[in-house]
């Protein structure tokens, strides 16, 4: 894009953006606040019935029958599906990329076959006439199980005589590959340099063994969905979702249709954090509703939630990293392996590609193994895969630094990635600033703050990827000269306001006369979902795109009616000026939108993209921790976020982002873990027992906003919405490992497992 | 289909007549915010709620020449502003103010919270160390039980058929006496108790302890009333050895569960150091009065 080059030195020259940089409140906050806006639950349609789940309490059982017969007499029930009724995927049918997306596995994971995986996982659903008859009814349907032993924990899913959950299942990756079905879905291997052979230079190696448990996104809006089949065929969905498309795709695999019979109409979305990344409940929704001729609404319980959707895979994870007297790094190893849930997939690729990311290092070696175990299929959360990975290599920085007597910061500094850094995961860093938030962390009044007794403080860098991806953006100028600004993006962060905010700045024209929507899949071309902190970016870069076309068209209809070249009107502050001349009177949007009946109908821009160029983010967090000495509590006393954003399009969602990211590794820090009995029963399957922060719990979280700007976006966005949740994890360990003078390498650091540290110490 | 009748009686005598006569099974109802959660749960059906917020009785704080009658089903809220018992009771006041959020705080009550019968409840180890006890009224007329003798095991009470709790008394306290309720949760608020203590004690004229009840929750079947304990601290001046004997009485009296809570040792030790904490803060309130 031509703009390009002087949007970047507009950044860079520092010249005022009108209104980029401003925080306006959100187009839908009024919606929101008063309880207007529509989310998942809250659609009703003529005619609507209830659906019901039932799902298995074993963790690990061969289904031996299903009878559905008591259910079906019931007054008031008219349908019942099983895996039966779901057309027969083939096993091949996958998606490669960075994480692998089986069909297989998913429509299996939405309702059982032969087996059940996990405690929670769907056998059979209901549709009735009111919830309660449709939970009634899921009560009379009579299944039959073989329980089979559950495998619960990595550990055990690996040894040589586990229970195999997935007959056929041979470790992809292993050369050659393995003859015996194993739970071991893949090896990954990322290498730079010669690891081994360099250890042999360090002057200090530091290895430990780090754990992490099953944590959940804890959106507090439940899944929901309705759906509605025509007695022609064609499928309309209204569902809570990270994407509309990512619905229509999905749904028309698994229940074979053509995506063209299916419309999905996207509603508010209550948090997703990754998790609403997938379907659970729409493809059942949709066979309900074409077996009863109804439209079928399904909704989540929050016990349903926990145990069938959503977590991100705990695991184990072995960090080595060896340096020079000087602080100087010379090598560095990181083996993981990562709970897949049911069915393979865990982002443990992705957390051997981004552990080591922040630092320059020549000699790297990581090694991740995907293992199956009776826990539901992990989800995206947030940056996925990359906490846990710096959870260990923070930890060992932070030992690091420790025995070398170096301040950890400065360590990192003296280790830092800058631009033209090769990165373990392959690529050379363009402009990025890992850098600048470690020098800005360490200028704060947090890190310079002396310590009482019983307080350690903590840092700790991160680093996310980011990803540009499809884009699709419409710009329609109304005849009174306000602008709809349509996407396929579920605004699921604020991304409406920045949408509007990047329209204003190209339009010229005020924030409140722009209204950004989020359309259907029928009204917008297909845009990827709403993940990998792309919105922004990538749908911003559409939506700026979009917005020059709509300028050049408004132009073009200056010019027609001065009767001049297109070259000669200028466009600024959402008036067309004619350069050549001033007989002609400059021309405001609302001008040109009212005369557009005139100049050749209606005015609108518009850009479908690919986004390439997507900004590497990183982030570097201080945390202070209190240990209580007697009961093992940890308060947060202070915490500070630096996080290198490029540009901050609206500096207050920017701060929320990060604020959020920061809690949400906080808690998974402290006190947030699945919990299962023995035979693989969730439980803590509510907020009671899974215990997310509360907001008593935290201090204010501050927040340092640093801009080096991306090249490859016109305003220099980088995504901003997945690096917070990277560091907290080692910066909270760090702090509460300096509080009670001893290394935290087991998550979470709840007070039972603090104390007990500490008397053993004793 | 199972239908659920509701009533919302305003006399004592008509909610012991509905008791007395309703088809299977009837739950009394105060604030609801157990009740209701747990028959939405599933882990509770019943066929008749008799909401009891409507009678005067059950709703009233007041002031008796001995003591002040508090209804069972006065809420959180209500207690945490009444001056009188804030004064004369602070330990019974914060444990249940502890329970939960400032909307559940508007319905949630004391009698509701003992009456669930849960071994963590907040309300409970500050009633049992104030020795406050329970006014019952059912088929046959009313009977006054102390508060430790009404949860037998966890969800179960010793009320009988047709009965219901009205009311509490908590007794007047001599001069120099002090109480206060402790509990250990993982966050700072919305959270159940993993290890809960009540301390009430009385000092004499040399600051000598002459009187101590001391009551722990959520570390037992049921919330306990520890003999020891109080001896730990009856006849001394609660120094350094009166608090280490105390202690270890409190944590030899745990009888807890291993669960996704805490674990029996965790839960046993935090014990000992919740009711030093607590007895240190009656101590410092005694002292003031």
């Amino acid at each position: 894009m031509g703009n390009e080059k002087d949007h970047l030195e507009a950044i860079e020259g520092k010249e005022k953006f009108r209104y980029i940089g401003t925080s306006p409140i959100r187009p839908d906050g009024v919606d929101k606040v008063t309880g207007r806006a529509n989310f998942g639950a809250d659609f009703t349609a003529n005619g609507m019935i209830h659906g019901r789940v039932v799902r298995s309490s074993h963790a690990h059982a061969k289904i031996k029958s299903i009878n559905i017969e008591k259910a079906l007499k019931m007054k008031g029930v008219k349908a019942i599906v099983t895996g039966q009724d779901f057309p027969k995927i083939d096993p091949s049918d996958k998606v490669v990329g960075e994480v692998v997306v089986s069909f297989y596995d998913m429509s299996q994971n939405v309702i059982a076959r032969d087996k059940v995986f996990y405690d929670g996982h769907a056998v059979a659903a209901v549709a009735a006439t009111s919830i309660k008859i449709a939970e009634e009814a899921a009560a009379l349907i009579e299944i039959e199980y073989e329980v089979l032993p559950a495998v619960m924990t990595v550990i055990d899913a690996m040894k040589k005589n586990a229970p195999v959950l997935h007959k056929g299942m041979k470790t992809e990756g292993m050369d050659p590959v393995p003859k015996r079905s194993s739970n071991v879905a893949s090896r990954a291997e990322l290498k730079l340099g010669n690891a081994a052979e360099a250890f042999k230079d360090a002057d200090v190696i530091v290895e430990r063994d780090y754990t992490a448990q099953t944590v959940h996104q804890g959106y507090i809006e439940p899944h929901a969905c309705v759906a509605e089949v025509s007695a022609d065929g064609m499928a309309t969905i209204w569902s809570s979702s990270q994407g509309q498309f990512m619905v229509r795709a999905f749904v028309a695999k698994l229940c074979a249709m053509n995506a063209s019979k299916i419309k999905v109409i996207p509603s508010e979305i209550g948090g997703g954090f990754g998790g609403k990344t997938k379907v659970y409940l729409e493809p059942l929704a949709l066979l309900l509703s074409r077996q009863s001729g109804r439209p079928v609404k399904m909704v989540m319980t929050r016990e349903e939630v926990l145990r069938a959707t959503g977590p991100t895979s705990g695991g184990h994870a072995r960090a080595k990293i060896g340096a020079k007297k000087d602080g100087t790094l010379v090598a560095a190893e990181l083996e993981m392996e990562y709970e897949a849930g049911a069915f393979a997939g865990s982002p443990v690729k992705l957390g051997c590609m981004t552990g080591f990311a922040p630092y320059n290092l020549k000699h790297v070696s990581c090694i991740g193994w995907d293992v199956v175990v009776n826990r539901p299929q992990a989800a995206a959360y947030r940056a996925p895969g990359a906490p846990v990975a710096a959870f260990a290599v923070e930890s060992a920085m932070d030992e690091l630094a420790d025995t070398l007597g170096i301040d950890p910061l400065e360590l990192r500094i003296k280790n830092a990635a800058v631009e033209g850094t090769q990165a373990p995961y392959g690529v050379k860093f363009p402009k990025i600033g890992c850098l600048e938030t470690l020098r800005q962390a360490k200028a704060t009044e947090h890190y310079n703050m002396p310590l009482g007794p019983n307080q350690g403080r903590g840092v700790a860098s991160g680093f996310w990827f980011n990803i540009g991806g499809q884009s699709s953006a419409s710009v329609m100028v109304n005849p009174d000269g306000t602008v709809i600004v349509a996407t396929g993006s579920p605004d699921i962060g604020g991304s409406r306001a920045s949408m509007a905010l990047m329209a204003a700045e190209v339009l010229g024209i005020d924030y409140d006369n722009i209204k950004p929507l989020v359309a259907d899949t029928e009204s917008v071309p297909f845009s990827d979902l709403t993940g990998g902190s792309r919105v922004t970016f990538a749908t911003g870069k559409a939506v700026v795109e979009a917005a020059e076309d709509a300028v050049n068209d408004m132009k073009r209809r200056a010019a027609k009616v001065w009767d001049v070249d297109i070259d000669q009107v200028e466009w600024k502050d959402g008036i067309a000026t004619c350069i050549e001349t001033d007989i002609h009177k400059p021309m405001t949007i609302a001008e040109i939108a009212a005369m557009a009946g005139k100049t050749g109908g209606a005015i609108s821009g518009k850009a479908n993209i690919n986004a390439k160029g997507a900004g590497a983010a990183f982030a570097t967090h201080i945390c202070d921790v209190e240990v209580d000495p007697e009961t093992g509590y940890v308060q947060v006393l202070r915490y500070t976020a630096v996080q290198d954003v490029g540009t901050a399009i609206h500096p207050a969602y920017v701060e929320g982002q990060m604020q959020g990211g920061a809690v949400q590794g906080i808690g998974w820090a402290l006190n947030e873990e699945y919990v299962y009995s023995k035979d693989g029963q969730l439980q803590n399957t509510g907020f009671l027992d899974y215990r997310v922060p509360v907001a008593s719990d935290m201090p204010m979280i501050d927040t340092v906003i640093v801009e080096v700007p991306n090249p490859g976006h016109p305003y220099g966005v980088r995504g901003v919405g997945e690096v917070p949740i990277v560091p907290p994890l080692g910066a909270v360990a760090n702090a509460v490992s300096h509080a009670i003078g001893i290394r935290m390498a087991d998550l979470p650091m709840s007070p039972p497992k603090i104390l007990a540290t500490i008397d053993a110490a004793d | 289909m199972a239908n659920l009748d509701y009533s919302s009686p305003s006399s004592v005598k008509e909610v012991v007549k509905i008791l007395t006569t309703a088809k299977g099974k009837a739950k009394v109802m105060a604030g609801g915010t157990d009740l209701l959660v747990q028959l939405r749960a599933g882990r509770l059906k019943a066929s008749t709620i008799v909401d009891v917020k409507n009678i005067s009785e059950l709703r009233t704080i007041k002031k008796e020449k001995n003591g002040f009658t508090i209804g069972a089903a006065v809420s959180g809220a209500e207690l945490g502003a009444h001056k009188a018992v804030n004064k004369a009771w602070p330990g019974v006041v914060e444990g249940l103010e502890l329970i939960g959020s400032t909307q559940i705080q508007g319905r949630a009550s004391l009698g509701g919270n003992l009456c669930n019968g849960s071994p963590a409840a907040d309300g409970v180890p500050g009633m049992i160390a104030a020795g406050a006890t329970c006014l019952i009224a059912g088929p046959k007329g009313t009977r006054t039980v102390p508060v430790e003798k009404i949860v037998v095991s966890p969800g179960r009470t010793s009320l009988k058929s047709g009965e219901f709790l009205v009311s509490f008394f908590l007794p007047n306290r001599p001069k120099k006496s002090g109480d206060a309720y402790l509990r250990f949760i993982p966050r700072t608020e919305m959270d159940i108790a993993v290890v809960g203590v009540g301390v009430s004690l009385t000092l004499d004229k040399k600051g000598m302890c002459t009187d101590a009840r001391v009551s722990l929750g959520a570390v037992a079947p049921t919330a306990l009333l520890v003999k020891n304990c109080a001896n730990a601290l009856i006849g001394t001046n609660i120094d350094e050895d009166a608090l280490n004997a105390l202690s270890e009485a409190a944590s030899s009296a745990c009888n807890p569960i291993d669960d996704k809570r805490g674990t029996i040792k965790y839960r046993t030790k935090v014990a000992g150091v919740l009711a030093r904490r607590a007895t240190v803060i009656a101590l410092k309130r005694a002292r003031k009065n």
